[in-house]
């Protein structure tokens, strides 16, 4: 069942929107934002509000990068594998964080604290190589600089 | 050197607010055309300052705007759409705008809103943006307090309304079809065109979609005339133009510069040449997806109309470099394994094709090519690139860096299948 405050957030985008499946993007992004991804049940709860079937709820879902069909850690890092970052070292970044964290792309850390995903271009291509993690871009990495930012979050 | 995109820019501080970019002459162009120019006028000032689109495709923008049906038979609410998307790889021209002048690109917008008489705004921003989107919310409210967005501005009579979407990210959202479907709450697939998003677009009313750097041209444009745009450029095509450069150089960055300046003057003076001890191979000129240019073309005249001529396309003017050391057969491995994914499915040449060049391209990269491979990479050239046999452009791009790395480095692309490795490995 959506929350209180799930369901404000979503009757608020609702009122900017000329047809209510225009605001199914947005209304599955709160759910993420309060559940951390989007499972069945949460499909299950915007087919009321939004006036849309789970399928073609799950059919949007399933397409963008950034819904999250699977549980996914505290802490999410995305590291840019686009070109610009390829060329700056990119790959070595990637086999630090697999050696730090003992998982690979795809995968969540067992202490549930971080997962790592491969991300397509973050468009700050002069300084690459780059990662966000959660919502915060980090830039010019190296090993060093990538153990840093990993001991903030621990 | 004007540089009237980036005039107000200051480099790691907080944007202009709504007062500090009216007292910078800001907000003008507004003022100007409700206070008396016919959307016609507006249409026909962009018109002749030969503004062309700085997404990539260099269509004409007045032209693009002169399509919307116009006068009281017109269908309503009519849609302007800002694309902000910009997920092209090596692409990171319009973060500049976005976060530096973000009421240089609300004031485009009302301005290229009246032209068209658009009644509702959106600004189509990627998810990865954050700090862009900060700054536009905040942008976009003091906008409404100050009486340039909402209804009757300026008490004009004119009503424009300027909403948000931050995207949930997907390559194909920076196609204009394909963004308008996603604008609508769906998978960002293509749509067949004709009918043209001027006629029928986002829910099916005429729809304007106009790149961040284009809309940003446009106050400046009607504040200053078309002559004196066409004179900030190098060559015939108008403007300045960001330009930028990625890759192993010593000062990589992002530079307004006259239209037309040369990859030898960006590449060799602004971003300092190559790093020690590498050589220039050759560069990506405006993206991911756009023909490589070699050493013979560091001359060529960045704009719409040499690029092309030198077999390439502008695309977004951000230019990624391949030195020496690095291989060209796993840069377009990288870049074609990008394109796969990122393929929406929706036209099979493109579902089907790329992920087949990319295993091709994989297998050769791995030293486990065959000679017959590249025959098989020409056909998959011809079949998937252009002039393109799908919905979008998404295919026929994607078949542009590898066509002409087969071109280009096809010496290197058979070593790897004779030796089966990859020297650079």
């Amino acid at each position: 069942m959506l929350s209180e405050e799930e369901r404000k957030e979503i009757e608020a985008e609702l009122e900017h929107v000329e047809y209510k499946r225009g605001a199914c993007i947005e209304a599955l992004k709160i759910i993420q934002k309060h559940r951390g991804w989007v499972s069945d049940e949460g499909i299950q709860d915007l087919v009321p509000i939004l006036e849309m079937s789970a399928d073609e709820l799950d059919n949007v879902a399933t397409f963008y990068n950034l819904i999250f069909r699977e549980p996914v850690g505290e802490h999410v890092i995305l590291l840019c594998d686009s070109i610009s970052c390829w060329l700056m070292g990119y790959e070595g970044i990637r086999d630090h964080l697999t050696k730090r964290l003992g998982i690979k792309l795809g995968e969540t850390t067992e202490d549930g604290k971080f997962t790592m995903l491969p991300m397509v271009c973050l468009g700050d291509c002069d300084h690459a190589p780059v990662m966000m993690v959660d919502e915060e871009l980090y830039r010019d990495l190296d090993a060093e600089k990538v153990d840093q930012i990993l001991e903030r979050y621990r | 050197m004007e540089t009237p995109l980036t005039k107000n820019i200051r480099p790691g501080e907080e944007p202009m607010s709504v007062k500090e970019y009216e007292a910078a002459g800001g907000y003008q162009a507004v003022h100007k055309v409700l206070g008396g120019m016919q959307p016609g006028e507006v249409t026909e000032a962009v018109k002749k300052s030969n503004l062309r689109g700085r997404g990539g495709a260099g269509f004409p923008t007045g032209m693009k705007w002169s399509f919307v049906p116009m006068g009281d038979d017109a269908p309503h609410p009519k849609f302007l759409v800002l694309n902000a998307d910009e997920m092209e790889p090596g692409t990171f021209k319009d973060r500049l705008i976005l976060e530096g002048d973000p009421h240089m690109v609300i004031e485009g917008m009302i301005a290229s809103a009246y032209a068209i008489q658009a009644d509702i705004g959106y600004i189509f921003l990627r998810w990865a943006y954050k700090t862009a989107e900060k700054r536009l919310r905040k942008a976009i409210a003091e906008a409404y307090d100050a009486g340039y967005l909402g209804k009757n501005i300026l008490g004009s009579g004119f009503n424009f309304e300027l909403r948000l979407h931050t995207s949930a990210g997907r390559y194909m959202c920076g196609e204009e079809t394909g963004l308008l479907n996603s604008l609508e709450g769906k998978r960002a697939n293509p749509r067949s065109k004709p009918p043209f998003p001027q006629t029928s677009g986002l829910w099916g009313k005429p729809t304007v979609v106009n790149n961040v750097e284009t809309i940003s041209n446009v106050p400046h444009i009607l504040n200053n005339g078309g002559e004196w745009f066409k004179k900030l450029s190098k060559t015939e095509d108008s403007g300045t133009k960001l330009y930028g450069v990625s890759g192993k150089v010593n000062k990589p960055g992002l530079w307004e510069l006259p239209m037309g300046t040369t990859m030898r003057e960006i590449i060799y003076e602004l971003a300092g040449g190559m790093r020690e001890g590498l050589k220039f191979r050759g560069a990506l000129p405006g993206g991911a997806s756009t023909d490589f240019m070699i050493e013979e073309h560091l001359d060529v005249p960045l704009d719409f109309t040499h690029v092309p001529q030198a077999g390439s396309r502008m695309g977004t003017g951000t230019m990624i470099v391949l030195d020496d050391q690095t291989c060209p057969v796993a840069m377009v491995l990288n870049l074609e394994r990008f394109f796969a994914q990122e393929s929406c499915g929706w036209c099979t040449p493109c579902r089907e094709g790329l992920p087949w060049t990319a295993r091709l391209l994989e297998a050769i990269e791995n030293g486990e090519g065959q000679e017959s491979d590249l025959d098989r990479l020409d056909d998959l050239v011809k079949l998937i690139g252009p002039p393109g046999r799908t919905f979008c452009a998404l295919a026929p791009g994607a078949i542009e860096p590898l066509q002409s790395a087969l071109k280009y480095f096809r010496d290197d692309f058979e070593r790897h299948i004779r030796e089966k490795r990859c020297p650079w490995r």
